[in-house]
C-alpha cells in the first residue's frame, strides 16, 4: 500500500512537467502580445514595452523562460503578472479558497442528493419515482448549465428577491449557495444515474438474495451490502469531478460574479498572462492527480477484493 | 442574435469597450420617487472591475482604474459638453503667441487629501517622475510634446536626465510648459490623468501610494479590497466647485457585465458603464425612465489597408462607392436596435470642431451611384473584399450586415475575416498583415477634432494602422497645428476633415452612445462625452 502510494506520487512528476511544458508552449503560440495589449487600442510606448518585457523576463528565449519559470516554481515563486506586476501566487491563493468552497458545496450537494435519488430510483425500478428521477436527470443533463444559472438568477434573484442576483462577497458561504446548487446540478444528475444503474444491477445479485434470506434488516442490506458494492463507478465519477468543479466553473462563476479560479483563468487567457495560466493549471493538475489517487485508494476500501501491492 | 450570445460568453468587460451601443429616449416606467428625501451622505455604488495596475495616475489607462483615479483627482482643466476647456485646479492656462510656452497659474488653497498644499512642484515633479522609463508608467508618452522629454525618456535605454527641460517652476502657484513646437490645443491634453499632481510623499514610496492613493479631488480614498471593491468618500475640504452631492462611491468589482446588469436590475448596484450587448434590446423596458442614453465621442469605421496590393493605388471613387453602398440607417435599426447614429464624417459628436456632413453624399446610402462610382474607378481589384474584426466583441452582426449591403448594391464580394480576440486583432494590424479591410474604432483622447484626424490619418503616426498617407492632408493638418488659437485650429482641422472625402482613409459608419441605467436608490446619473460617469452630481435617496 505504502509503496503503491509512493509510486503513484512519483508518477506525478513527469505528468507535472509534461503538462506545464505543454501549456507553457501553447500559451506562447497564441497570437497577441500581452505587453502591447496593456495599451489597448492605443499605440504602445516601445521603451516601456521593452522595460516591462525585461522585468518579467519575456525577452529571453522560450526555453530559458520555461526553465526560469520552473526554477521559480520549485521555490514556490509563481512569478508576477504582466499587468500590474502583482505576485501570481497571491492571485491564486486569493481565488483558490473561493473555488474550493464553491466546489465543496457543489460536490456535497451532488454526493448527498445524487446518491439518495439514485438509490431510491434503483430500488423502486420501473415505478413512478424511478421514472421521475430519470426524467429529471435527463432534463438537467440536456440543458446547458448557463441556462440554469441565468434562470435561477432571474427567478430567485431578480423576481423573488430571496437572494442577491450575484454573489456580493465571494467568501460568504451563504451567498455561494445558489451558484453551488447550479454548479452541482449536472454532476448530481450523473451521480443519480450511475447510482441507479449500479443499484438496479446489484439488487439482483446472489449476495443480495443471501442477505435477504439471512433475515438481515432491510436498512442494513441496502446500506452495507447493496450501496457499498454499487459505489465504485460513482466514486470514480465523484473523484474526477472535484477537479472539474474547481477549475471548470468558468461559466457559473461568471454568471454569479464569483472571483474563483475559473474566472481568474479566463481573464488570464484573455490577457495572455502565460505565467498565470500555467500557474493555475499546475495547481489544477495537482488537484486532479491527488483526487484520482484518492479514488483508487477508495476502491480498496469499498471492495476488499481489490488490493494494492 | 448570434453576436449577443457570443458576447455573453466570450467578452470580459473589455478594457476599452468599443462595442458601445445606444438606445432611444425613455419609455414610461417607475417614476413617483422624485419626492423621496435625499441622503447627503448616501453612497453610490458603481459596477466596475479590478484595475489592471496600482492606482497611480500616470500608470492608469484602462477604464476600471481611470474611473477611480478621476474621482480622486482633479486636474488643471476639464471640458464641458461642447468640448470647451473649463478651469479646475488651474486659475488659467495661457499660451504665448506661438502656442509654444504655456503658463499655468494654479488656484490657491487647494490641498491634497493628506493636507499638503497643491503647488507647481506637485505637478512638475509628478510629470518628471512619470516620464522616466525606470518608473514604468504606462502613460509616459503623453509628455512627449514637452521639451526635454527625449532626454528623460529615450527610445531605448535609461534616462539621460531626471527632469524635462521644458518644465519650469516660477513660483508656488505658477509654472511654465515649453513644448517642442507650438500646439494651439495643448490645454486639452492636460485633461488626461498623467497630468494630475502628486503629493511629495508619493515619490518616496510610489507602491504604497498606488495602493492607497492620495489625490486632490472631490473624493478621498478609503479602502481597496482587491477584486471586491474600492471605496472612496466625499472630501469635505475640497476646494473645487464640483463638490460631491453624495457621501462617496463604492466601486464594485465585476468580471462580467451581465452579472452587473442582473444586480442593477435588483438595485444591488446603482449604475454600470455600459449595458451588456445582449440587453441592448431590453434595457429600456427593464429600466423605463431610469435608462440612460448619452452621446459618446467615439466613432466606428472600416479602414482599407493601404499597404496591400488591393488598395495601394486605388482610385478613390472605388472607396467612395463602397461607402455609398452601406445602408447605415437600416443596419443601425436592425442590428443595433436603433441605438447608434449613422456617421456623417470622421469626427465624433461632442468634440470641438465637430461638423455635420463632412462626408457629404458619400456617406449616404445610394446603391445606384455606388455601383456607378466603383465602375468608374476601375472596380475593386479581385472584386472581393474582406473585413477583419475581433470576435470577442459583438462585431460579427454588423460586419455581416455591411458586407451584405455592399454585395447587394455593387456585386462586390464581401466576406468577414474574424480574428479570435482583440489582442490578436491588434497584432495583425500592427504588423501590417491585414488582408483587405479592417474594422476600427476610436474613442476621444481629448474633445478636439484634431484628435480624430491627425492622430489617425497623419502620415506615419501611431494611430494610423492602415498605412495611409496623403501629403495634402498632412499639409492641412500642419497648418491647423500652426494656428494661433484653438478655435482657428479647430476650423482648419475642419478643412482637413473635408479633404478626407478625396482620399477616404476610412469609411465612417456610426457614432456610439453610452447606454446605461441607474437604480432606484439614486435620483439621476449622467455620463460625459468620454463615457465617464459624473459622480459628484449624483443624489442618493434616503433608505
Amino acid at each position: 500500500m505504502g509503496r503503491y502510494v509512493a509510486r503513484r506520487l512519483l508518477q506525478m512528476i513527469p505528468v507535472f512537467i509534461g503538462t506545464t511544458l505543454l501549456i507553457f508552449l501553447m500559451v506562447n503560440v497564441l497570437p497577441g502580445d500581452p505587453v502591447a495589449a496593456l495599451w489597448g487600442d492605443k499605440p504602445p510606448d516601445p521603451a516601456q514595452v521593452a522595460q516591462i518585457k525585461h522585468d518579467r523576463g519575456l525577452d529571453l528565449p522560450l526555453w530559458q523562460q520555461y526553465l526560469h519559470y520552473m526554477w521559480g516554481l520549485l521555490q514556490g515563486d509563481f512569478g508576477n503578472t504582466i499587468a500590474g506586476n502583482r505576485p501570481i501566487l497571491d492571485e491564486i491563493t486569493a481565488a483558490l479558497p473561493v473555488s474550493a468552497r464553491l466546489a465543496a458545496m457543489a460536490w456535497t450537494f451532488e454526493l448527498v442528493v445524487g446518491i439518495a435519488l439514485g438509490v431510491i430510483a434503483g430500488i423502486r425500478r420501473g415505478r413512478i419515482i424511478d421514472n421521475s428521477v430519470t426524467l429529471f436527470t435527463l432534463l438537467v443533463i440536456s440543458v446547458p448549465i448557463f441556462v440554469f444559472g441565468l434562470l435561477f438568477q432571474l427567478l430567485f434573484g431578480n423576481q423573488l428577491g430571496w437572494v442577491t442576483p450575484t454573489v456580493q462577497n465571494s467568501e460568504d458561504m451563504a451567498q455561494l449557495l445558489m451558484p453551488a446548487l447550479v454548479l452541482g446540478l449536472v454532476g448530481l444528475a450523473y451521480v443519480a444515474r450511475l447510482t441507479r444503474t449500479s443499484i438496479a444491477e446489484n439488487i439482483k445479485a446472489d449476495y443480495m438474495r443471501t442477505a435477504v434470506a439471512k433475515g438481515l434488516p432491510r436498512r442494513r442490506i441496502v446500506s452495507r451490502h447493496l450501496l457499498r458494492n454499487s459505489l465504485i463507478p460513482v466514486v470514480t465519477y465523484l473523484g474526477t469531478d472535484i477537479g472539474t468543479l474547481m477549475g471548470g466553473a468558468v461559466v457559473t462563476e461568471g454568471i454569479f460574479n464569483v472571483t474563483g479560479v475559473g474566472n481568474l483563468l479566463f481573464q488570464a487567457l484573455a490577457r495572455r498572462e502565460g505565467a498565470v495560466i500555467v500557474g493555475i493549471v499546475t495547481v489544477m493538475v495537482l488537484v486532479y492527480l491527488l483526487a484520482s489517487l484518492l479514488v483508487d485508494l477508495l476502491y480498496a476500501v469499498l471492495d476488499p477484493r481489490i488490493r494494492y501491492a | 442574435m448570434r453576436g449577443a450570445k457570443s458576447a455573453k460568453w466570450v467578452a470580459i468587460a473589455a478594457v476599452v469597450a468599443l462595442g458601445a451601443t445606444a438606445c432611444g429616449g425613455g419609455s414610461g416606467g417607475d417614476s413617483g420617487d422624485k419626492d423621496r428625501a435625499i441622503d447627503k451622505n448616501g453612497i453610490v455604488s458603481y459596477a466596475n472591475g479590478e484595475p489592471q495596475n496600482a492606482l497611480q495616475p500616470a500608470n492608469t489607462m484602462e477604464a476600471y482604474g481611470s474611473v477611480v483615479i478621476d474621482s480622486l483627482w482633479t486636474g488643471l482643466v476639464h471640458y464641458d459638453e461642447d468640448g470647451n476647456i473649463t478651469y479646475e485646479n488651474a486659475e488659467s492656462v495661457e499660451p504665448d503667441k506661438d502656442n509654444k510656452v504655456w503658463t499655468v497659474k494654479l488656484k490657491k488653497g487647494w490641498k491634497f487629501h493628506n493636507g499638503e498644499e497643491v503647488t507647481s512642484k506637485s505637478y512638475v515633479d509628478a510629470w518628471n517622475w512619470a516620464a522616466n522609463p525606470a518608473n514604468g508608467q504606462q502613460n509616459s508618452s503623453w509628455y512627449r510634446d514637452i521639451e526635454g522629454y527625449d532626454e528623460v525618456h529615450p527610445e531605448k535605454g535609461k534616462a539621460k536626465s531626471e527632469k524635462m527641460s521644458g518644465l519650469k517652476v516660477v513660483d508656488d502657484h505658477t509654472f511654465t510648459i515649453t513644448l517642442k513646437s507650438g500646439i494651439p490645443y495643448y490645454a486639452y491634453k492636460l485633461v488626461y490623468t498623467p497630468f494630475y499632481p502628486l503629493p511629495s510623499g508619493f515619490f518616496e514610496d510610489p507602491k504604497a501610494y498606488g495602493e492607497k492613493p492620495v489625490g486632490n479631488g472631490a473624493y478621498k480614498f478609503k479602502s481597496w479590497d482587491h477584486k471586491k471593491s474600492i471605496k472612496v468618500v466625499r472630501n469635505d475640504d475640497y476646494a473645487g466647485e464640483d463638490k460631491a452631492k453624495n457621501g462617496g462611491i463604492d466601486f464594485k468589482a465585476y468580471t462580467k457585465d451581465t452579472a452587473a446588469y442582473a444586480d442593477l436590475k435588483s438595485d444591488n448596484v446603482d449604475s454600470m458603464p455600459i449595458v451588456p450587448n445582449s440587453e441592448v434590446a431590453n434595457f429600456k423596458q427593464d429600466f423605463g425612465d431610469r435608462a440612460i442614453e448619452m452621446d459618446y465621442s467615439a466613432i466606428n469605421t472600416i479602414n482599407p489597408a493601404f499597404y496591400t496590393k488591393q488598395w495601394k493605388d486605388i482610385d478613390v471613387k472605388v472607396l467612395q462607392g463602397l461607402s455609398m453602398a452601406i445602408d447605415r440607417d437600416t443596419i443601425a435599426k436592425t442590428v443595433f436596435n436603433g441605438t447608434r447614429d449613422s456617421a456623417t464624417g470622421w469626427v465624433a459628436k461632442g468634440v470641438k470642431g465637430y461638423q455635420q456632413d463632412a462626408c457629404g453624399k458619400f456617406c449616404k446610402y445610394d446603391p445606384k451611384a455606388a455601383a456607378k462610382l466603383i465602375k468608374e474607378g476601375g472596380g475593386v481589384p479581385g472584386n472581393k473584399i474582406s473585413i477583419q474584426y475581433n470576435a470577442d466583441q459583438p462585431h460579427k452582426d454588423w460586419v455581416v450586415a455591411v458586407c451584405n449591403s455592399i454585395t447587394k448594391a455593387t456585386k462586390v464580394k464581401c466576406v468577414e475575416d474574424a480574428v479570435t480576440d482583440f489582442a490578436a486583432d491588434t497584432e495583425i494590424r500592427d504588423k501590417k498583415q491585414v488582408k483587405s479591410i479592417y474594422r476600427s474604432g476610436w474613442v476621444l483622447d481629448y474633445p478636439f477634432n484634431g484628435n480624430f484626424l491627425a492622430d489617425l490619418y497623419g502620415t506615419g503616426v501611431d494611430g494610423n494602422k492602415g498605412g495611409f498617407s496623403d501629403p495634402e492632408f498632412d499639409k492641412l493638418a500642419k497648418a491647423a497645428d500652426g494656428a494661433k488659437t484653438v478655435d482657428e485650429s479647430a476650423k482648419l482641422y475642419g478643412e482637413a476633415e473635408k479633404q478626407l472625402v478625396n482620399t477616404f482613409p476610412g469609411i465612417p459608419l456610426w457614432y456610439n452612445k453610452t447606454l446605461s441605467a441607474h437604480s432606484n436608490n439614486v435620483k439621476s446619473l449622467k455620463f460625459d462625452q468620454a463615457g465617464d460617469p459624473i459622480f459628484t452630481d449624483v443624489e442618493v435617496f434616503k433608505k
